[in-house]
Parts: C-alpha cells; sequence; structure tokens
C-alpha cells in the first residue's frame, strides 16, 4: 500500500500557512486523490504557532496524526522549534534562510535539511503579499502531491476573482509558484 | 347528601381525588389554572409540563397533554416543546425550588430570550416533597429542616423575590403577577392573562402563587392562613407587577 | 417545501462538523438546540447557516442542560430535534439524556469528544465513552455510533435519526475533535435516491383533538411511585432493548477469523489500526482487524466469535481502557486474553499499533 505523504506547515499567523494547506489540499481532491487536512490541534492558534498537518495520497488516509512527516516546511523560528518534533530520518525538512538564531535548533537527524530564501525572493523579487504562494510552490515541487498546473488552477479558483479586476494579480501568482519550485529544484 | 364541587372541565376525573396533603394549596392553584383554560377554551391546544417536587403529582392531574420532567427543568422542556409547535400554549407548572434554585438559570434566560410559554410557579417557601428542607423562598427566621433554628439572612440570604426579579430581565410584552390562594378569584384573572399573553404571542408570562403548606409547616388551619395572609405577604407583594403596556391591538 | 441542499451524489471535501450539519438537513431533521463547546461549535454554525434556507429552526439555549431538555420538548412536539455537545457538555447532558433513556424519547445527540476528566483539552479524545454508552443513573438504553470517517459521520447522523425514531431510544453518533476538525473528501447523497427511506417523526404531545374529548390526553412520566412498577417498565425496556441489539449492532472486520492476533479498536483510531494490521498482512504477519461500530448495542456475538478463536485481543483507544471495559463485558468466558495499547486524550498512529503487535508477535 503507498503511504500517503505527509506534510507539515508551520509559521506565524498571517504567514498564510493554512490556506496553502487548504488549497493544496483542495487541489488534490480535485484530481481525485485522497487528502486529509487538519489546521492545528487545539488551541494552538492562539497566540502559538500556526501548524497545518496534510496528508496525500491515493487511498483511505488512516490516522490523522502522525508521528513524523515526509517534508516539514518551517517558516519563523518558533516553527522551527515547534516541528522539529516531527523529524525522522526520511524527512525533508525546509526552513527559511532568512531566519535569525536558530542553528542550534534545526535538526540534525533529517534526511535533508533544506534552507531556502523564500522571503527573500518575496520582498526582492515578487511582492511579500506572495511569500506563502512561493511557499506553496516549494511545498508542491518537493513533494509532487499535485502537479504546478494543478496547483495553479487551484489558485485560479480560490482567487480567481481578484485576478479578474486585476490580471497582473495573477501573473504575480503564477510566478510565485514556479519561483517556488525553482527555489527547491535544485536542492532535492 | 354530600356536595360535589364543581371541577372545572379540563380537568381528569378518574385521577380525582387528587394526591395533594390536607391544606396544601397546589389543589386550589390547579382549579384556578383549570378554570383559566375552559374559559379560554384551549384544552385542545395546551400542554403542561409539571417539575419534580410535589408539582409532580400533578402529571395526569388534567384532560390535557402533559410530561413530568426533571427537576428544575420543566421550562427548557416547555420552550422546547414550544420552539418545535409554536401551536401550542405551553405551560411550566413548578415550586420555588425547581424554579428558583435549580432552574434559576433556565428561569433568567428564558425570561430574556422573551419566551411564549406561561410559567407558573408555587411559592409555599420551602421544599416540600423532600420533607420540608430551606428554599430560596424561606422567609426570615423560618424554621425548616435545614435551618432548624430559623434562616439566618447573614449567612443564607433574603428571601428570592421572583416576580420582581423576571419583570425587571424581561422586555416590554412580558407579563409578571404575583397571586396568592388566599384569594382565588383574583389568582385565576393572573393565570388567565398570563395564558392571554401567550395566547396573543407577547411574550414570556410568569405567575407566582404564594401557597400553603401545612405539613411541613407544622401549623393547624389557623396558622397556616395567619403565616399565608400576614407573614408571607409582608415580604412577598401581591399583585400584578409587569403588564404589556399596548393592549390596543387585541381590538383589530 | 425548500430544496434540499444536496441533490444526487457529490463528492465534497469540508470538516466534520459540516458533514453533520449537512447530514442533518438531509435527515430531515427539523430543529437543532445547542450550547457553544469546542470541538463541536461549526455544528451549529453550519446549521444556523443553512436552517432559515431549508425551513429549519435553532435555539441557542443558556446551558447543555436546556440544550438538552429543549431537544427532549422537540422529540416530544413531534419533530427531528437534535443536539451537539462534548466534554463537560456531554456531562451535563447525561441528565436530559437519562430522561430521554427513561421516556424512550428519539433523541439525537452527535459528541465530539474532547480531552478529560475536566475541561482538559479541545483537541481529542476517546474518553466519552462511558458517558456516552452507560452515562446517567440509569442502564444505558441508547444506540452509539462511533464513527471514523467523514462518509460514515455523514452515512450515520443520517441514520441515528432512522435508528432512534424507529426503536425509540436516545442515539448518538460518536465523533471527536480529529473528526470534527479535519477536512477530507466525502461523497454526499440525497438518501432517499438511494432507497433510504427516512422515518416520519409522531407527536407524543399537541395531537389534533380535544385530549378527553376526541383522544385520550398524552400524559408522560418519569417518576414512579413503588419499586415494582419501575421494575416492570426496565424488564420490558430491556427485553425489547435486546430484541433489536442484533439487528442494530454493527462492525468491521479485516482477518479476524484467522488471527491469533486481532487489534480491537473504534472510531478514530481504527483507522491507524486497519493501516497498520493491512500491512503486515501484506507483509505476511497473520493479524486480525475487529472494530465495533456500534458500541452500544456491542456486536458481541461477532466479538465473541473473534475472542473464541484469537489468542489475544490487542485493544487500542485514546482512553484508559473505556473501549476495554466494552470489550471484556462482551468476551466473558471467551478464551482470548487482552494486551492494552491506551492513550487517554491523545492520537495513537498506525506505526504505534504497528511496532506493538511486533512486540507483541515477538
Amino acid at each position: 500500500m503507498a503511504k500517503a505523504v505527509k506534510i507539515v506547515l508551520a509559521g506565524e499567523g498571517g504567514q498564510g500557512v493554512q490556506s496553502v494547506a487548504e488549497i493544496i489540499a483542495e487541489a488534490a481532491n480535485e484530481e481525485g486523490r485522497e487528502a486529509l487536512y487538519i489546521p492545528n490541534f487545539g488551541v494552538e492558534q492562539r497566540g502559538g504557532v500556526s501548524v497545518a498537518y496534510l496528508q496525500i495520497g491515493d487511498q483511505a488516509i488512516g490516522s490523522p496524526k502522525f508521528l513524523t512527516a515526509d517534508i516539514i516546511i518551517a517558516l519563523s523560528d518558533r516553527a522551527v522549534h515547534r516541528t522539529r518534533k516531527y523529524v525522522g530520518p526520511d524527512t525533508v525538512f525546509v526552513y527559511d534562510s532568512g531566519i535569525e538564531g536558530v542553528e542550534d535548533a534545526i535538526p540534525t537527524n533529517a534526511k535533508k535539511v533544506l534552507a531556502i530564501p523564500a522571503l527573500q525572493v518575496a520582498n526582492e523579487e515578487l511582492n511579500p503579499r506572495v511569500f506563502n504562494i512561493i511557499i506553496m510552490g516549494a511545498v508542491v515541487k518537493a513533494t509532487a502531491v499535485v502537479s504546478e498546473d494543478r496547483a495553479k488552477d487551484a489558485i485560479e479558483k480560490k482567487l480567481g476573482y481578484k485576478f479578474e479586476k486585476n490580471p497582473k494579480l495573477r501573473e504575480l501568482n503564477f510566478k510565485a509558484i514556479d519561483r517556488g519550485a525553482e527555489l527547491v529544484a535544485g536542492l532535492l | 347528601m354530600s356536595v360535589q364541587l364543581a371541577m372545572p372541565k379540563s380537568w381528569r376525573v378518574d385521577t380525582k381525588p387528587h394526591k395533594f396533603c390536607p391544606g396544601c394549596g397546589h389543589g386550589l392553584v390547579l382549579k384556578a389554572l383549570g378554570e383559566a383554560i375552559d374559559e379560554l377554551g384551549i384544552q385542545d391546544k395546551a400542554v403542561y409540563g409539571c417539575d419534580i417536587g410535589c408539582s409532580l403529582l400533578s402529571w395526569d392531574f388534567f384532560n390535557i397533554d402533559a410530561i413530568q420532567t426533571h427537576h428544575g427543568r420543566t421550562t427548557p422542556v416547555i420552550t422546547g416543546i414550544k420552539r418545535a409547535n409554536p401551536e401550542v400554549i405551553g405551560i411550566a407548572y413548578m415550586g420555588d425550588g425547581g424554579g428558583y434554585a435549580i432552574g434559576s438559570q433556565h428561569l433568567v434566560n428564558a425570561a430574556a430570550r422573551n419566551e411564549k410559554i406561561t410559567l407558573i410557579l408555587v411559592n409555599n417557601t420551602q421544599y416540600g416533597m423532600t420533607g420540608g428542607q430551606m428554599a430560596p423562598t424561606t422567609m426570615p427566621g423560618q424554621k425548616t429542616e435545614t435551618s432548624p433554628y430559623g434562616r439566618d439572612p447573614e449567612k443564607t440570604g433574603y428571601p428570592t423575590q421572583g416576580p420582581e426579579m423576571v419583570a425587571a430581565i424581561t422586555q416590554e410584552g412580558a407579563y409578571v403577577a404575583r397571586g396568592t390562594v388566599a384569594n382565588p378569584k383574583q389568582m385565576k384573572g393572573f393565570i388567565k392573562k398570563a395564558l392571554e399573553n401567550q395566547i396573543n404571542g407577547r411574550g414570556f408570562s410568569f405567575v407566582e402563587i404564594l401557597s400553603t403548606c401545612p405539613t411541613n409547616w407544622r401549623t393547624n388551619a389557623e396558622d397556616t392562613w395567619k403565616f399565608l395572609e400576614k407573614d408571607m405577604t409582608k415580604y412577598f407583594k401581591v399583585g400584578e407587577i409587569k403588564v404589556p403596556e399596548s393592549r390596543h391591538e387585541e381590538g383589530k | 417545501m425548500p430544496e434540499k441542499p444536496i441533490k444526487g451524489d457529490k463528492r465534497y471535501f469540508m470538516t466534520g462538523n459540516e458533514v453533520v450539519a449537512y447530514a442533518a438537513v438531509m435527515a430531515n431533521a427539523d430543529i437543532m438546540y445547542g450550547y457553544p463547546i469546542t470541538p463541536q461549535n461549526e455544528i451549529m454554525h453550519y446549521w444556523t447557516r443553512m436552517a432559515p434556507k431549508y425551513g429549519k429552526e435553532f435555539l441557542q439555549t443558556e446551558d447543555e442542560l436546556s440544550a438538552g431538555f429543549t431537544t427532549v420538548g422537540g422529540v416530544l412536539a413531534g419533530r427531528k430535534a437534535f443536539t451537539a455537545t462534548a466534554g463537560p457538555g456531554n456531562t451535563l447532558m447525561q441528565e436530559p439524556i437519562s430522561m430521554a433513556e427513561a421516556m424512550r424519547l428519539p433523541i439525537v445527540v452527535a459528541v465530539q469528544q474532547r480531552g478529560g476528566p475536566s475541561t482538559a483539552t479541545v483537541i481529542y479524545s476517546q474518553q466519552e465513552v462511558t458517558l456516552t454508552t452507560f452515562g446517567g443513573n440509569g442502564e444505558g438504553f441508547r444506540i452509539v455510533y462511533s464513527t471514523a470517517t467523514h462518509q460514515e459521520l455523514y452515512d450515520y447522523t443520517i441514520k441515528a435519526f432512522n435508528t432512534a425514531w424507529k426503536y425509540r431510544f436516545p442515539t448518538f453518533i460518536l465523533g471527536d475533535g480529529y473528526q470534527a476538525k479535519m477536512r477530507e473528501s466525502l461523497t454526499m447523497y440525497d438518501p432517499e435516491s438511494r432507497g433510504i427511506e427516512l422515518v416520519s417523526p409522531e407527536a407524543y404531545v399537541g395531537m389534533p383533538g380535544t385530549p378527553g374529548i376526541d383522544r385520550p390526553p398524552g400524559q408522560y412520566r418519569n417518576t414512579y411511585n413503588v419499586e415494582e412498577e419501575l421494575y416492570e417498565v426496565l424488564q420490558q425496556y430491556q427485553k425489547e432493548y435486546d430484541a433489536i441489539a442484533p439487528e442494530v449492532a454493527e462492525f468491521e472486520s479485516l482477518g479476524a477469523e484467522d488471527s491469533d492476533l486481532v487489534v480491537v479498536s473504534h472510531g478514530v483510531v481504527s483507522r491507524a489500526a486497519k493501516e497498520a494490521v493491512m500491512e503486515l498482512r501484506e507483509a505476511g504477519v497473520k493479524v486480525g482487524y475487529f472494530r465495533p461500530i456500534t458500541l452500544r448495542p456491542m456486536p458481541e456475538k461477532q466479538l465473541r466469535e473473534v475472542a473464541n478463536k484469537a489468542k489475544t485481543l490487542l485493544i487500542a483507544e485514546s482512553a484508559i481502557g473505556q473501549l476495554a471495559r466494552l470489550v471484556k463485558d462482551s468476551i466473558y468466558g471467551c478464551g482470548a486474553g487482552i494486551i492494552p495499547l491506551f492513550k487517554p486524550g491523545a492520537g495513537i498512529t498506525a506505526e504505534e499499533i504497528s511496532a506493538k503487535i511486533k512486540s507483541v508477535l515477538g
């Protein structure tokens, strides 16, 4: 039985990890795949780190909870600390290279640790608003849970009404997916 | 030749004589309620709920659909029925313990929500069914099984002023009164107005009735009536406390 | 008649609480009474959004006592009434539920279990099994469906209303915080399009005609004067409950007939158990899986068959033995021994169950 891909996305409130997880989950569902998404366990969201737990596979998903993730994306120093417990020998641990002071917290037992300059790319090349979309591009590329085209369709579905008014936004978001994918493509 | 007192048409004859103690006021309240139901012609629409306490003895008292509920929970049961079927006339019948102690949150919130139901609460200043313990309505100095030296307001507070509280928290449209079994005609009038208030869809209606419990008061007939008419009324003022202002809609 | 929100089969991706609300609408529920408590709140949220569109009612009460007793009132009025709760709310609701039990009132309650005892966590547990099956000062005359997936939340919520009104026992959908909050796919459908006939409710009070003239009054009590009177009523209830139990009881089983070790679990933990058992069986390990879907009544006959063949039952649950007690009660006298995997208030993964199986098998 092919196992579902287990993804943990964590960040500060406002970084948009939940919407990324939701868009990916819905995109996978649209493709007819099985997806299971839990937005935070309990009251974590109250002043804590926002964590999204996502599993995508081709068969019914087992337990909603998991002990080790296949991929973790941590977008803040607190998120790095919060998510390191989900690391195992097969885990790819991704964090933003702009996070400072977490050197000692970066897990050493992961299969691979990737530092990606997503925040920098958002601020300098694109727009801070599409930071989470860059992350989404990176997740999609790294896990292949959905195709990049499907990811773009899902964004179109979610934000199409905004794109109608401002087509440049569409271009910006799609570019963010591509750039996010590029950030991890060279590292995997 | 014995004289048979006229029973209200809505009473269930086969469950009489009723089970209340000699001298108990419940029979008088239920007679007034039965007459009010007869006069308003709502025997087919009324749904009667009774609490636990002596009021539970009335579960098969009327030829009316009826439910005997839990202690303090008659208000939400009747609320649930009325919300689910607004065609019925919901009557919740309870004692002072059920209404003012264990069920007080239901009384307060049903009143605040202006539920279109009628509550009739019999105040006999103690818990009758369980053997005469102190109630929220026990008078200062009154001896009960759990205040054997007399109720000390310093330690256990003063009697609950139920209708006054309900009047304070209800919206315009509510009807609130306090009657007494010592004045059956007035009592029936209050109950009838309360039911009319519900029939007309105005809002919450609440009538407290001052009543007697010679069994637990351990009083003879004379002292029973003295306690009801002299002592209780010093604290519990009889009369209408809140009446909907505009009644002109009735004429339309 | 207002239109229904679901026409024809369609795949959806949503939270479990949303599923319950949709299922209640599709089961022709008329009115919900409720009081806020996490993690069931969104059942009320979605219900209140749909209610006016489909001619439904809602009342937010002052507490769970009132939510339960108003639900009792709704049923007495002849409406399909339900409520939802969790944790400390479930504790309070045992009082109205016991009245429903005593008077055979078909209330439907969705329970989304959270951590206990006390306020504990709003997250998840399987610690409301004892309370939901046997709570109150009574004998557990209830029917409890423990769901594992969103599909089941939909199927069994619809079924719960039918079961309740058919047999007149309070009926529960026992979910949990994970199921409440997570999103996964399911297929929603119009039950009638699948040949599922929705049982019609009947009024206990407020029927047409004048009581005592056109018909006898509908009068109901839960108090009895003498012990013999109560004894007789309960004997009758027990007889009726025993009679329907075999047709109400449901279970799921996989390789339980040929395995020395069978994992017994319920609800969301059974997803992990099934995953672990399937993986091990693919790897050639003879291990079985048994899951009661109804926790009350338990699928006793089937469970006893398993416990007479298997040497060991590994009972996995997110509580300290609440399922285990129901299992032990059912299999008394059978040969199988019991090994626990109890994680009170915490989720259990397939990996943990797998590791436990391996350690038991050596």
